[in-house]
């Protein structure tokens, strides 16, 4: 049978897909994907939990980082629509402007 | 082990468990790997309906949905909208630093959060805080708790969505008269012509 851990396991999968993720990329668009991928594993979890322990808590949590989520991309892109009309690229070794 | 495994792809609930989890990893992994934007954005559209999968397997048949309509929906439509700012069918040219020390870190932290959800907890004490009522669908029953223990949360979470709204049009909307996909360059030298035009009328 499938029990919480095999969900737990994907879900610690996934998110460890995302931090490579973010860890590797060097572009800003790949960077929100990759937290998106990080968020995503962290709904899988909380809907899981939700399940096997007959609570409604974890699934409002789940709506609830939807909501950031949904947020964050509204936000996110505006900023990067800025910088790239500011520096004509979205790399971030090419933003990196202050150097010690 | 593999027995184990043999024996729950034969039931129903084990055999879409092991598809969505070996797709969505895959779609994932893709998109985190790919070299093109467009590639990785369709690879995270797919994983993110694939994802909707474990929720309606796991009984949160309202979050499934939310999670198509918003992520798919919304999220993903405002992704592929920010990607006509940009040049997306370019291939992305980044220097990888060292990727062996990334994937020695990210391994070892899949190591870690492996073995930390996979070790037995002790859950005998826990108890439902707001337990799931019998005989009410998910969606009613998602509603009934929302709105009565999650109402302050859910307001404020409709204030932030409002402000991310009103940041996104600001930062988005600035100087939209002119493009920003078209070489500065060419433009300075269309306008330096024009000038030089002027000049000689």
């Amino acid at each position: 049978m499938i029990g919480l851990s095999h969900y737990l396991i994907v879900s610690a999968i996934i998110f460890s897909i995302g931090l490579i993720g973010v860890l590797r990329r060097r572009n800003l668009l790949m960077l929100f994907f990759a937290t998106e991928i990080m968020l995503n594993a962290v709904n899988i979890a909380f809907a899981a939990i939700s399940h096997y322990y007959n609570d409604l808590t974890g699934q409002m949590f789940a709506f609830f980082i939807i909501a950031i989520a949904a947020s964050e991309v509204a936000v996110g892109l505006g900023i990067l629509i800025v910088l790239y009309k500011k520096h004509g690229s979205l790399d971030l070794d090419d933003l990196a402007s202050m150097r010690g | 082990m593999f027995e184990n495994f043999i024996t729950s792809l034969m039931t129903v609930e084990g055999f879409a468990f092991y598809l969505f989890s070996f797709l969505t990893i895959g779609l994932f992994s893709v998109t985190v790997m790919s070299k093109n934007i467009l590639y990785s954005m369709t690879s995270l559209a797919a994983a993110m309906v694939l994802v909707s999968g474990f929720f309606f397997l796991l009984g949160a048949d309202f979050l499934g949905v939310i999670q198509i309509i918003v992520y798919v929906g919304a999220v993903i439509a405002l992704y592929a909208f920010a990607m006509m700012f940009f040049d997306a069918t370019r291939d992305i040219k980044e220097k990888n630093t060292n990727s062996f020390v990334v994937f020695l870190l990210g391994g070892m932290s899949a190591l870690v959060l492996v073995l930390m959800f996979a070790a037995p907890i002790h859950s005998n004490d826990i108890q439902a805080l707001y337990p799931m009522t019998e005989g009410v669908g998910n969606a009613q029953d998602v509603g009934m708790v929302l709105f009565t223990k999650y109402l302050v949360p859910f307001e404020v979470a409709a204030v932030m969505l409002l402000v991310a709204m009103i940041a996104g049009i600001i930062l988005a909307g600035k100087k939209m008269n002119h493009s920003i996909t078209e070489n500065m360059e060419i433009d300075n030298d269309a306008k330096d012509e024009i000038m030089i035009q002027k000049d000689k009328e």
